[in-house]
C-alpha cells in the first residue's frame, strides 16, 4: 500500500508547485461572481496561461493538446492549486465532460476543431440536456432537431439549469431527432455554436441570488450539417450516458475541489472557544470529518484502480452523495455554532449553505444514483417502467391524459 | 499510488477466510448464547495461522507485519462472527514488542497468551488523565502503579476487555503517582489479580472485568506514544471487524431481496428497500476506505494514526449498527427470530459499539484531533 508519490510524481509535482508560485500573483480569486464579466475573463486569462504550461487537460492525448498523463498527475494539479488557493479552470464543464466526450464519440475533424480552444478557454462549454420536462427522466427531452432540405439541422426547444450558458461558445445539445421510435431511440447529440441565430440565453437566479445557470431558448437554430452531430443520429442516449458518467465521477471525486474538506471547517470551529468543548458540536463535527476523509481515500482508491487498469468501484459513484451530505452537515453546524452570521452573505459560508441544495440535484439526484447503484452495481430488480417500447409521441399523449384526469 | 492487496495480503486474507471457514461460527454464535461451552476453541487455529505472532517483529521470532495486515484477519474474523481470541491479543503484543519483553517469542509463537488491558489516552480537552472503561458504563480512573523501589505493583479495575479471560499475562496501560502513564505486564495467576470472565449478549466476544489490588507488575520500557498506539491499534482492528460483519450482513440482505417476492416483484425492486440497501453498501465503502487510511497512517504517518483509526471506527461502526438493523428489517419477521442469522449480527453491533471507549468517543477523537491540527496551523 502505497499512497507517496514515485520519484517521477514527485518531480512532477514540484514544477507544478513552482509554476503555481511564480504565478499565483496573477491568478484570479478563487471564487467570484459568474456574472461579472471582468471576473469570467480573469479565470479564462488564468486558464489560458495553465494551459500554456501544460496544466489543462492532463489526462487527454498528447495528439489532443493534453499532456497524455495518468489520472494521478490530473490529481497532483488539483492538489497544488487548492493548497495554493488558486482557482482550477474555469470550463469545468468543457474540460471534464464534453472534451472528454468529444474524444470518446467525437469525428477526426471535431477533435482537431474543437479541443485545442476549448483547453485554452478560448471557447467555453455548456451541457443542454436538460429540459423543463426532462431531468431524471433525461430521455423525454423534447428539443425537435430537423434535418432541412440543405442538409443543414434546426433545433428548436427549451433547455434549463444550463451551467455557464452565458458565457460559452458551444453547447453539446441533446435533442430528438425521430419522436416515432421509443424515447431512448430517437435522440442525437449536436454541438450548438452560442452565438448562432435563434439561441436566446436568460441567467435563472439562484438560492444564493447569483445566476450560475440559465435557460436557453432553440429557436429554428440552423447549427450546420451532419458535422455537428457528436456521436452518430440516433446514438445520442449513448453519447449522453458517457458525458453523465463523467460527470458523477467529476463531482463525488472534487469535494476538495468545492473546498469541502474537513481541514477548512475545523479552523472555524476551533476559533469558537464554546463550541470547542461542546460535546454535540464535536459528535456532529466527527462524524461528518469521517465521512469527508472517507471521501478523500475513495478518490484514492478509485485513482489506484485507475492506474492498475481497472475500472473503479461503486464508491466512486457513491461519493457524490456523501460529498453532498457530508458539506450540508458541515453547513448545519458552523451556522448552529456562528448563529445568524454565518448566513450573512458576504461571509464565508452562505455561499455554500445556498449552493448544496441544488448541488443535491445537479449531476443526478440523490434517489436516481441510487437506483442506478442499486441497479447497476447491486443488480437489483428496476421498477416496472411504463414507458418501455413506447413510441415517444404516443408516450407524451398519455402524460398529457394521465395529468388531466 | 497503489491500493490494491500486494500477493502476500490476498493470501493472508483468503487464508483467514480458509481457517475460520472450518467452523460453523455462525451456528456457534447462536448456541453459544444458551451454552458457552457449546462454543468452539480458536485460539489453535489462530495460533496455526501465526495471528498471534502478525505483529512482533521478525528478529523476535513474529512475522513483522503491519497493523493493515491485522485488519485484513480482523476484517475477516467479524465477517464470520468469530469468537477469536484476537482484538484483544494484537494491542498487547505490539505493546511487548515496543518494550522488548523477554517473552516475546513464546507470545509470537502461542504458547503464552496475552491479554491487552486497555487505558484511553487524553484527547485535546481532557486533563492529562487516562481512563478505563468502567463496570456500568462510562469512564473510570486507570490504574495506579505504585510500590517499593524496585517493585511495582498495580492496583484498580477495567471492565469488558476483550479476550482478558483465559490469558496467562495481561499488559496494562497504568499511571505512576504523577500521573505519568507506565506500561506493565502481570501474570494472571499472580496473588492479587482477578479476571472475572463475563459474558454480555453476544457469545463470540469473550469479555472480562480485570481488577488488580497490589498485583506484582513488571515494568516495560514503552513510551507514551506506544500506549496511545496500542489504544488506537485496538479502534483500527475493531473498526476492520465491524467492516466484514457488515460486507456478510449486505451480502445476505441483497441474496433475500432478490428471492422474496411480494405483490408480484422482488421486494429489491422497491425503492425503500433497494434505497436502504445501497445505503449500507455507501456505508461499507466510507468505512472501507478509511481502513486503507487508518492502514496507510499505522505504517507512514504515526501521527496521523489516531485520527485515522477513529475515523475508521466512527464510520464502521455507524455503518455495522445501520446494517445490522437494516438486515433484519429487510427480512421481515422472519429477521426477528432467534433461528435466524440476522439477529446474530445485530448482537455483534449492539456489543461492539460499545466496547474499547466506545463508539462515541471515537468520533469525539476525530473532532479533538482535527481541532488540534487547526490550532497548530494557527500557530
Ligand atoms: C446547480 C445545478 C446545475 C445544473 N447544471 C446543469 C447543466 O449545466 N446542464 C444540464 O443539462 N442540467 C443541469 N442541471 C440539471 C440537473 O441535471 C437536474 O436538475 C437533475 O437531473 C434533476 O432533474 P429535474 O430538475 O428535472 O428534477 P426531476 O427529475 O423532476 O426530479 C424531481 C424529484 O423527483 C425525484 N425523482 C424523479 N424520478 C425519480 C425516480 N425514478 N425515482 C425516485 N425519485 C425520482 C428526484 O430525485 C427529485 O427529487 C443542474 C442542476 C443544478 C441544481
Amino acid at each position: 500500500m502505497d499512497l507517496d508519490d514515485s520519484p517521477e510524481q514527485a518531480q512532477y509535482r514540484a514544477t507544478v508547485r513552482s509554476w503555481i508560485e511564480q504565478h499565483r500573483s496573477s491568478a484570479p480569486p478563487a471564487r467570484g461572481d459568474a456574472e461579472d464579466a471582468a471576473y469570467i475573463e480573469r479565470r479564462r486569462t488564468w486558464q489560458r496561461e495553465m494551459a500554456e504550461e501544460g496544466l489543462v487537460g492532463v489526462t487527454w492525448p498528447k495528439e489532443f493538446g493534453g499532456q497524455g498523463r495518468g489520472p494521478l498527475e490530473q490529481v497532483i494539479v488539483n492538489q497544488e492549486l487548492n493548497a495554493a488557493d488558486a482557482p482550477g479552470v474555469i470550463d469545468v464543464i468543457g474540460i471534464g465532460l464534453m472534451g472528454p466526450c468529444i474524444i470518446a464519440h467525437g469525428s477526426e475533424e471535431q477533435k482537431s476543431r474543437y479541443l485545442a480552444p476549448m483547453l485554452h478557454a478560448d471557447e467555453v462549454w455548456c451541457q443542454l440536456f436538460s429540459e423543463p420536462g426532462a431531468g431524471s427522466d433525461l430521455a423525454a427531452v423534447q428539443t425537435r432537431a430537423v434535418k432541412q432540405e440543405d442538409g443543414n439541422w434546426a433545433l428548436t426547444g427549451q433547455k434549463v439549469w444550463t451551467t455557464n450558458a452565458q458565457f460559452s461558445a458551444y453547447g453539446m445539445c441533446l435533442a430528438r431527432t425521430d419522436a416515432d421510435v421509443p424515447k431512448h431511440k430517437g435522440l442525437t447529440m449536436f454541438i450548438v455554436p452560442m452565438d448562432a441565430e435563434g439561441v436566446s440565453t436568460h441567467g435563472l437566479r439562484q438560492v444564493s441570488g447569483e445566476a450560475e445557470f440559465n435557460e436557453v431558448f432553440l429557436d429554428g437554430v440552423v447549427v450546420g450539417g451532419d458535422e455537428m452531430v457528436v456521436g452518430g443520429v440516433g446514438n445520442g442516449w449513448m453519447t449522453a450516458l458517457t458525458v453523465l458518467m463523467f460527470e458523477r465521477v467529476m463531482i463525488g471525486l472534487s469535494a476538495e475541489g468545492f473546498g469541502y474538506s474537513a481541514d477548512r471547517f475545523a479552523p472555524a470551529l476551533a476559533a469558537v472557544p464554546h463550541a470547542r468543548t461542546d460535546k454535540e458540536v464535536r459528535k456532529r463535527f466527527g462524524q461528518l470529518s469521517a465521512e469527508l476523509l472517507a471521501i478523500r481515500f475513495a478518490g484514492f482508491r478509485a485513482l489506484s484502480a485507475l492506474e492498475n487498469g481497472q475500472i473503479p468501484g461503486p464508491e466512486a459513484g457513491l461519493s457524490k452523495i456523501t460529498t453532498v451530505n457530508a458539506a450540508i452537515a458541515a453547513g448545519e453546524l458552523l451556522a448552529d455554532v456562528l448563529g445568524p452570521d454565518a448566513l450573512d452573505e458576504s461571509g464565508e459560508w452562505a455561499y455554500m449553505i445556498s449552493f448544496l441544495p441544488g448541488l443535491k440535484s445537479a449531476g443526478g439526484t440523490e434517489a436516481i444514483l441510487r437506483n442506478t447503484v442499486g441497479e447497476r452495481v447491486l443488480g437489483l430488480p428496476p421498477e416496472p417502467r411504463l414507458d418501455k417500447g413506447i413510441p415517444f409521441a404516443e408516450l407524451r399523449a398519455k402524460e398529457k391524459q394521465a395529468v388531466a384526469s | 499510488m497503489n491500493l490494491s492487496l500486494s500477493d502476500e495480503q490476498v493470501f493472508l486474507r483468503d487464508a483467514a477466510r480458509g481457517a475460520l471457514s472450518r467452523f460453523d461460527t455462525l451456528e456457534a454464535a447462536r448456541t453459544g448464547l444458551e451454552d458457552a461451552a457449546t462454543l468452539p476453541d480458536l485460539w489453535p487455529t489462530a495460533v496455526e495461522a501465526g495471528w498471534p505472532g502478525m505483529l512482533i517483529p521478525e528478529d523476535a521470532g513474529g512475522a513483522g507485519l503491519a497493523p493493515f495486515d491485522a485488519m485484513l484477519v480482523a476484517e475477516e474474523i467479524g465477517r464470520a462472527l468469530a469468537g477469536v481470541p484476537f482484538l484483544g491479543v494484537l494491542p498487547a503484543t505490539v505493546l511487548l514488542a515496543a518494550g522488548g519483553d523477554d517473552r516475546l517469542a513464546a507470545v509470537a509463537g502461542g504458547q503464552t497468551r496475552v491479554a491487552y488491558v486497555p487505558a484511553r489516552p487524553p484527547g485535546d480537552l481532557d486533563e492529562p488523565e487516562w481512563t478505563t472503561d468502567a463496570a456500568g458504563g462510562g469512564r473510570g480512573p486507570a490504574f495506579q502503579a505504585g510500590g517499593a523501589e524496585g517493585a511495582l505493583a498495580l492496583s484498580g479495575r477495567a471492565a469488558y476487555v476483550p479476550d482478558a479471560h483465559g490469558a496467562e499475562l495481561l499488559v496494562v496501560i497504568a499511571v505512576d503517582e504523577r500521573g505519568e502513564p507506565v506500561a506493565a505486564v502481570v501474570e494472571a495467576g499472580a496473588s492479587g489479580v482477578a479476571v472475572e470472565h463475563v459474558q454480555r449478549y453476544d457469545a463470540t466476544r469473550s469479555l472480562a472485568h480485570v481488577t488488580l489490588e497490589g498485583a506484582p507488575a513488571r515494568p516495560l520500557s514503552c513510551s507514551t506514544e506506544d500506549m496511545g498506539r496500542a489504544w488506537h491499534l485496538a479502534q483500527a482492528l475493531i473498526a476492520a471487524e465491524a467492516v466484514g460483519t457488515v460486507a456478510a450482513a449486505h451480502e445476505m440482505m441483497l441474496a433475500y431481496a432478490k428471492e422474496r417476492f411480494t405483490f408480484g416483484r422482488a421486494i429489491g425492486s422497491y425503492q425503500a428497500v433497494k434505497h436502504e440497501i445501497v445505503e449500507v453498501l455507501r456505508q461499507l465503502e466510507n468505512a472501507r476506505s478509511l481502513l486503507f487510511y487508518a492502514g496507510w497512517a499505522g505504517e507512514r504517518r504515526p501521527e496521523e494514526f489516531a485520527l485515522a483509526a477513529s475515523a475508521a471506527r466512527t464510520s464502521a461502526g455507524g455503518a455495522l449498527d445501520m446494517a445490522a438493523r437494516a438486515n433484519i428489517n429487510v427480512h421481515g419477521g422472519i429477521g426477528a427470530t432467534w433461528e435466524h442469522d440476522a439477529p446474530l449480527y445485530f448482537r455483534r453491533a449492539q456489543v461492539t459499539r460499545r466496547l474499547v471507549g466506545g463508539h462515541g468517543d471515537a468520533a469525539d477523537r476525530v473532532a479533538g484531533e482535527l481541532l488540534l491540527v487547526a490550532d497548530a496551523a494557527q500557530g
